[in-house]
Parts: C-alpha cells; sequence; structure tokens
C-alpha cells in the first residue's frame, strides 16, 4: 500500500527543468515555491536534495571565517553590529597575525578546506591590504587550505592585488534583493556591490556572493533576491537568517520562520542547482539543531564550522558529527584547488 | 550543547550582566515591571519581563555570544571571536579567553 502524495505543479515543473535538465527556477518559479504550504515542504526539500546531489555531489565544504579587523564600519548597513553608525556594544579591534595564522591552523584541524578572511570596512585601505597579504603569505607557509577574503568593496588594482597574492575566492554579499537594498543600506549602492562582483569573477577568483533573509523582505523579494544571485552565477551563495543585533536599526526585527528558512533554502537549491550553497549566520536561532539536519538533507551543501564573525555558532563537532551521520564526506582539498 | 561552559565568561561572577552591560542585582531589587529607566535601551527584554527575570534572556544569549560587557565594571569589552573561540578584554579586569588559553 502507497501512501497519497499530492503532486504540487511547481515541484513537478522543477523535477524535469532542474533536476533533469539543470536549469534553475526562474524568479516567478521560485514565488511559487516559496508559497508552497508546509505540507508540501517535505517534498520541496526532498526534491532539493536529489538536485544537490546529482548537480553538486554528496560531499560538504567546511570552511572557518575569521574578523581581521572588527567594528568600526563607517557603512549603514541595517543588520550589522560592526556598523560605526549605530549603538551596537561592539567594539573595533584587529587580530594580530600569530593569532590569525593560529585560527587558520585550528580551521584546517576540523578538516575545513575554505577559510576566510573578513574585515569590517567600505573597502581596504592601503594598511589592510598589507595586512592582508602578510597574512596570506604566513598563512601559506604554514597551513594547508584555501584563502577566502572578505574585505567590501574592491578597486580594479585591489582585486588584481587579491587574485595575484593567490586569494581563490572573495565574498562580497548581495545581502538582498535589488528592490529592498534601499531600505537596508543607504551608504553604498547595489550596483556598487554588484561592480565588485563583477570585478572578481572577470579577475578569475571564484565568487562568493550571499543572502541575508529574515530583514521584513516579502516572499517575491526573496524570490527577487535568489533570481539576481543566480544571473550572477556565483560559485558559492552563503545564506544567512537574520540574528538581531542590539542597537541596530534591525533590533527588533524578529526572528525568521523555520519553515519559511527551510523554504527559502529548497528555493534557493532550486535557483541555482550547481553552486556551492552554504549555511551561514544566524541557523542556530531561525532552525535550531533538527531544522540544521533538514536544510542538510535540503539543498545545502556547505556549512561554515564553529563560530561567526561576532556571535558563536554550533561547537564545530555538533555539525563535523552530523555530517558523519548524514553520511556527507567533507569535501577534500585538492578538489577546490 | 552550550559551546562556552558555564562560568567561562567574564560576567558570570561579576555585579553586571555580560549581554547588555546592566546591573544583575538592581534590577531586582530595585525595577518594578513596566519601568525600564534604569535598563540600556538594547537590553533585549524589551522591558516586557519582570524584573526579576530581566536578564534570563540575556543568559540564554551568552550561549550564542561572547560577552560584550564585563561583568566586574560593565566596561565594554573589547572582544575578538575565532572559528573555535573567543577572547574578551576589559581595560581594567584584564582577558578572559575561551576555551582557557592564551589570547
Ligand atoms: S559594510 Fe560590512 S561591516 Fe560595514 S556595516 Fe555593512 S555589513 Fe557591516
Ligand atoms: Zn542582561
Ligand atoms: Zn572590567
Amino acid at each position: 500500500m502507497t501512501a497519497t502524495v499530492h503532486n504540487w505543479p511547481i515541484l513537478e515543473t522543477a523535477r524535469a527543468q532542474v533536476l533533469e535538465r539543470g536549469m534553475g527556477l526562474t524568479e516567478d518559479q521560485l514565488v511559487e515555491v516559496l508559497t508552497l504550504p508546509d505540507e508540501a515542504l517535505p517534498q520541496a526539500l526532498e526534491l532539493a536534495h536529489r538536485v544537490r546531489l546529482r548537480h553538486c555531489g554528496e560531499d560538504v565544504e567546511v570552511e572557518g571565517i575569521v574578523s581581521i579587523k572588527t567594528g568600526g564600519c563607517p557603512e549603514d548597513c541595517h543588520f550589522c553590529s560592526q556598523s560605526g553608525l549605530f549603538d551596537s556594544p561592539v567594539r573595533g579591534v584587529w587580530l594580530d597575525i600569530p593569532e590569525l595564522v593560529k585560527a587558520a591552523k585550528e580551521t584546517a584541524a576540523t578538516g575545513a578546506t575554505e577559510f576566510c578572511i573578513v574585515a569590517a570596512v567600505r573597502g581596504p585601505d592601503i594598511k589592510l591590504m598589507n595586512q592582508v597579504k602578510f597574512a596570506i603569505d604566513r598563512i601559506n607557509e604554514e597551513v594547508d587550505i584555501n584563502i577566502a577574503c572578505s574585505l567590501g568593496m574592491l578597486t580594479q588594482r585591489q582585486v588584481d592585488q587579491l587574485a595575484g597574492w593567490g586569494v581563490h575566492r572573495y565574498n562580497h554579499n548581495l545581502e538582498t534583493a535589488r528592490s529592498f537594498f534601499p531600505q537596508v543600506v543607504t551608504t553604498h549602492t547595489y550596483e556598487e556591490r554588484l561592480g565588485t562582483c563583477a570585478m572578481v569573477k572577470a579577475a578569475g577568483m571564484e565568487l562568493c556572493c550571499g543572502a541575508l533573509l529574515g530583514m521584513g523582505e516579502s516572499l517575491g523579494q526573496r524570490a527577487e533576491l535568489a533570481a539576481q544571485l543566480a544571473a550572477l552565477e556565483p560559485h558559492e551563495v552563503p545564506l544567512n537568517f537574520l540574528n538581531p543585533r542590539p542597537g541596530t536599526p534591525l533590533e527588533n526585527q524578529g526572528i525568521m520562520d523555520g519553515k519559511d528558512a527551510l523554504r527559502a533554502i529548497a528555493a534557493f537549491r532550486l535557483a541555482m542547482p550547481k553552486t556551492v550553497l552554504r549555511y551561514a549566520g544566524g541557523r542556530e536561532l531561525t532552525l535550531g539543531d533538527l531544522g540544521t539536519r533538514e536544510g542538510l538533507l535540503g539543498g545545502i551543501n556547505a556549512v561554515i564550522v564553529g563560530n561567526y564573525l561576532t556571535t558563536l555558532g554550533r561547537p564545530a563537532t555538533a555539525d563535523l558529527n552530523l555530517l558523519v551521520d548524514l553520511n556527507m564526506p567533507i569535501r577534500e582539498l585538492q578538489k577546490t584547488l | 550543547m552550550s559551546p562556552f561552559p558555564a562560568g567561562a565568561s567574564p560576567n558570570a561572577a561579576g555585579p553586571y550582566c555580560g549581554h547588555c552591560g546592566q546591573p544583575r542585582e538592581e534590577n531586582a531589587r530595585e525595577g518594578s515591571p513596566g519601568d525600564a529607566s534604569h535598563r540600556r535601551k538594547d537590553a533585549d527584554d524589551g522591558g516586557s519581563l519582570p524584573p526579576s527575570s530581566a536578564h534570563l534572556r540575556c543568559a540564554s544569549r551568552l550561549h550564542l555570544e561572547p560577552p560584550r560587557f564585563c561583568g566586574h565594571c560593565a566596561r565594554r569589552l573589547k572582544v575578538q571571536v575565532t572559528p573555535l573561540g573567543w577572547w574578551a578584554a576589559c581595560s581594567r579586569h584584564g582577558v578572559t579567553t575561551y576555551p582557557a588559553s592564551e589570547p
């Protein structure tokens, strides 16, 4: 005897279009996924998982991130505790190079293949670029790991420098849909973000370009963002969920509903069948332990291990044990080189 | 599972809350429901909880973030988070690290 399974038209379409042909869903189609009822969610996640297995494989990319320069940023991203424009308790601090190398070693010891150096800046100045160059050299001397950077908006010269120093991936998030962006950031434009993303790709670095969901955007704007990211063809999309930070304009925004977060995970995978889709910040609050597992069985194929830039993540062992439980091997270093 | 054991943060022993920087005991003794004037505006209970439980949510937040205020003097801490740990430094009361080691 078989249970009756409702066939949701958009999931039938996605099966043919995304799973079989590897073509991501369009913005309109993504709205349909994001508005599926709760009873359709298991099927949506299952399909997203199959898409991930077929188009990306079973392994999971593990990354550690660290802030080389925390706080005091002149930009006003309304979700960010590191903006110097808000009354946030986060103080400015620089990480010294020995500590950074130690963090890279600890990250590599978890099995991670990626180590991302992040700075809270509009864009890097000469002091930061020099510090980053020095850090890259020291890490390369001592640790077997790919180095990524996230240093804000770049000039062409800085893009070329980073590529020349062997930075293999650069993170610069869109964060939200173009139509919602002005409500979240006023000190720079969407076009400026797109400009840095384009230069990064043109220089041959892998583009990591992420999303932050749960800031008050509509479901339509969530679909818009997924489609805008897909159009950029990033190598990786880190998916963050808002963790409302004290003192920021979004401090009273509620925490995103877990089922909505899972629908978004499935939708982003169905928009970008071949992209590395990474769990990033906020999942601990939005999804908890159970949701984390569901997402890894619903399209996610990469994690940030351990802590974030200013907040703490699940213990690294919790995620690593979960990957063992799920029979998902950690991606090996040579595959990403 | 907590990322750090109870008592690891510099706020654990002192009179001030490591998350919001407000006195722990003052809220319990002096506050009255609805009177939030002694709290920082970023105290994340929004003033909605009874004074005696004002820091319960702060305490739960401290499982997912490092302390931001010194438990001894309420100064804002310099905090560095790394993938597997964090340290928090008060200019007066020194550095606390998790896991316990050199910063
Ligand atoms: S540019 Fe980055 S560090 Fe600066 S406020 Fe925006 S998100 Fe925060
Ligand atoms: Zn408190
Ligand atoms: Zn102190």
